[in-house]
Order: C-alpha cells, then structure tokens, then sequence
C-alpha cells in the first residue's frame, strides 16, 4: 500500500505551523553556508534561500526511509507518527543527512552569493531568520496552515525592512512572486530570481568553459515565472554549447519530484524518463532548482552528469 | 451507476475556486500528462461539475498524484487553470476527508 495520504500530508503541515517548515532543519545548520561570507544581516535588498537548498540532504535523507515504507506493512504507522510528531520531531530523527550533501547544497549558496557580489549587487541575508517559504504545504492544498505561515514570514521582511529579495529557486520565487500576493494585504515586495539579476547586471565571464550540456528547465520558471531566456543567456555567455532536450522550455518535462514527499516510487519513474530524454541528447544536464538536481541525480545512477547551474556560472563568471 | 450530489455541486460553487467548465474533453492534458494520469484533470473536472462526489472521493490518490507540473495547463486550449482547480480538490479533501 503506499504511504497514507492524509497522515502524510498532516505530518509536513503539522511540522510547518509548529516548526516553522515541513522539515525542520536545524537555525545553525540552514545558515551554516553564510558563515565566514561577512553578510550583513537583513537590508532593503536581501538573498532569500527560503531553506530549499538546505532542506535537500533531509529530505533526501527522509525519502530514502519513505522508499522502505511504501508497500509494506510499516505505512500504517504513520498515523501513530502524525501524533508523536506533535510532541516529538519525528521527521527530525528519521531523516539523518548526509554530509557530502549538505557541503554541496552548502557550496551551491556560496556560488550564488559569490556571483552577486561579482556583479556589484549588495545584499543582506536574515540567517536564522530566513525561513523555508511554505512551498511543499501550498503544493499539498493545506492553504490555512500556508497563510498564517506567511504572515510569519512578512513579519521578518518587515522586521529588517527588506524591500527587495533576490531568490536562489524557483520554488521560492513562486510563492514570493505569485502566491504571497494573494494572501499578504498590501504586498508590495520585489522579488527577483538570482539568474535575473545576473543579466540585468550584464555580468560578463572571465573564463570560456567550452563544453556541451543540455538545459533541463524547471516546470515553475518556464511556466509560470517566465524565467526562459536568462539561464540561457548567462551559460551560452559563459561558452556552453547548449542542448535542448525533446521537451524543453515552456514544454519541459517534470521531474517528478513534487510526486516524493508521498509516492516515491512514482517520483522516481517519472525522473527516469526524463533522464532518458536528457541522455539522448548529452550526458551533461544542467538544473536550476534544487528538486531537479536531487531527483535527476537519483534516478540517473552517475549515467549522466547533473549539476546545478550555479556550479557553471561561478567558474566561467568568477573565475572557479 | 453514477450518483449527482446538488449539495456538493452548490459546495463547490460557493467555495468560488473550481472552474472547469470550459474544459471541452478534448483529451489533450490526458495526452501529455507526464504521470501518463488519464483521470485527471478531465474525467475527475467532470465528476465535480456534475457533482459525483462519490467518484471524486474514490481518487484520493489520483488527486494528489498530480505534480501540479502545469504541462497540461500550457496545452489547454480552453486555458482552464487546471493546477489550481487540482489545488482546489487537495483542499477539499485535506478539510473533509483528512480533517487536517
């Protein structure tokens, strides 16, 4: 039988309204990345990570418990786990990450922060206070749990008086851009994804990679925040030569990922027939969305090489 | 034999967040949905315009399988805002059947 739904879905709202996120990672570890980066903290322009990159290892960690559940006879004790986890964070002890992820999630922040600063834009960052949008509970249709979060999250944006925030994914860039407003009285922040700012800025590379990969668009940006043409622009600057697969921009194919956190198994077929689609053309792809990268990277057993883009701009934009 | 519930039709209607009803049946979202999901989004609108709720009910799962990936949504040439309307559906099943 596969995971029961409701108990599922209960556990990551539950987590989000008491814990702040559906899985809650730990204030030092989420902004362990920042550390010795000198980041003033708040300002009228911040980095918002929104966690997404941080929360990988765990629910990577936590997937992997899942895939051992699903079918057997263990999944019907989720609904006892839904209650201990009011009181204990039971996703917490389950979802042991790795380190090896946590450094490379870690290091993707620092790449982006490194090509910010490399095109002259200053930003602040809100450390502990930089908390995880609410874009897994949206996804699920828990909207009540969703809205008081948001509020949570304004409240800091208005603590630190932040009229501009620069995004790291496009999940985040979704709510931020397209669901906050729906929900916040008054909204009025500008929110921009790292990769927009970067070809607004024109930032020109100081190094030509020379090498081929193919592009695999995040389902949020191509269809829903028009983000198409600036991760293009900035890897083709950086001398890639681009591939496309057979579905790609506005047509690109899922990854299957916002299927893990309740069928992993299906999460994980649909990831496969796209890195199939992406193995006919290259065996270099290229995310822009940390979902992408771990549920590709998953499926494709080291068949093809899958790396998020910020490991290519900083090379070819800040020299390595 | 397929059961009309008025009370779930009016349910939906007052909620004012579900709107299929452009949606032609043209089997294009079917077609191209990545999850090869051949119940929603067309069959499942259906059942909730006419008010089977039992039918609704029955595919929880189908429901949340859904990777709101809007692939359908881009295709639809009656522009129904299907991820939405699926939203709508996780809600309503989070409220009544889930008690979340």
């Amino acid at each position: 039988m596969p995971l029961p739904i409701g108990d599922t879905v209960g556990i990551l709202a539950d987590n989000l309204r008491i814990r702040k996120s559906v899985l809650p990672v730990p204030d030092k570890s989420a902004s362990a990345w920042a550390r010795g980066l000198g980041l003033t903290r708040g300002g009228e322009t911040i980095l918002y990570t929104g966690r997404m990159y941080q929360l990988i290892p765990y629910i990577e960690a936590l997937n992997k418990v899942q895939e051992k559940i699903e079918d057997s006879w263990i999944a019907d004790f989720v609904k006892v786990g839904r209650v201990i986890n009011r009181f204990i964070n039971v996703a917490g002890l389950l979802a042991v990450p790795s380190r090896n992820m946590q450094e490379s999630c870690g290091r993707i922040l620092v790449n982006i922060a490194r090509l910010l600063r490399r095109a002259g834009v200053e930003f602040g960052y809100l450390y502990e206070e930089d908390l995880y949008s609410g874009a897994l509970v949206y996804d699920l249709g828990v909207d009540d749990v969703l809205e008081a979060h948001a509020r949570r999250v304004m409240d800091v944006f208005k603590k630190y008086r932040v009229k501009k925030v620069i995004t790291v994914d496009p999940h985040t860039t979704h709510m931020l851009r397209s669901v906050y407003p729906n929900l916040i009285k008054g909204y009025d922040l500008q929110v921009k994804s790292y990769l927009e700012v970067l070809v607004e800025r024109d930032l020109k590379p100081r190094k030509e990679l020379r090498l081929e990969a193919v592009v695999h668009d995040s389902c949020l940006y191509a269809r829903q925040e028009n983000v198409l043409q600036e991760q293009r622009t900035l890897l083709d600057k950086a001398g890639i030569d681009l591939r496309e697969p057979v579905d790609s921009g506005k047509f690109t194919f899922c990854c299957g990922g916002p299927a893990e956190s309740l069928f992993p198994r299906k999460a994980k077929e649909n990831a496969k027939k796209r890195v199939d689609q992406i193995k006919k053309v290259s065996f270099r792809a290229v995310t822009m969305c940390p979902i992408c990268l771990v549920n590709l990277q998953k499926a494709a057993g080291g068949e093809i090489q899958v790396e998020d883009i910020s490991s290519y701009l900083v090379q070819a934009y800040c020299g390595g | 034999m397929a059961l009309v519930n008025p009370d779930f039709v009016e349910e939906v209607k007052r909620s004012g967040r579900f709107d299929a009803s452009a949606c032609m049946n043209c089997g294009v979202c079917s077609a191209v949905c990545p999850m090869g999901i051949e119940l929603l989004p067309r069959k499942l609108f259906r059942y909730v315009l006419l008010g089977v709720k039992d039918r609704v009910l029955e595919n929880v799962e189908t429901i949340y399988s859904c990777l709101l990936c809007r692939l359908c949504e881009v295709n639809c040439p009656a522009q129904v805002h299907i991820a939405e309307n699926v939203r709508f559906l996780r809600c309503y099943m989070n409220k009544k059947v889930f008690k979340i």
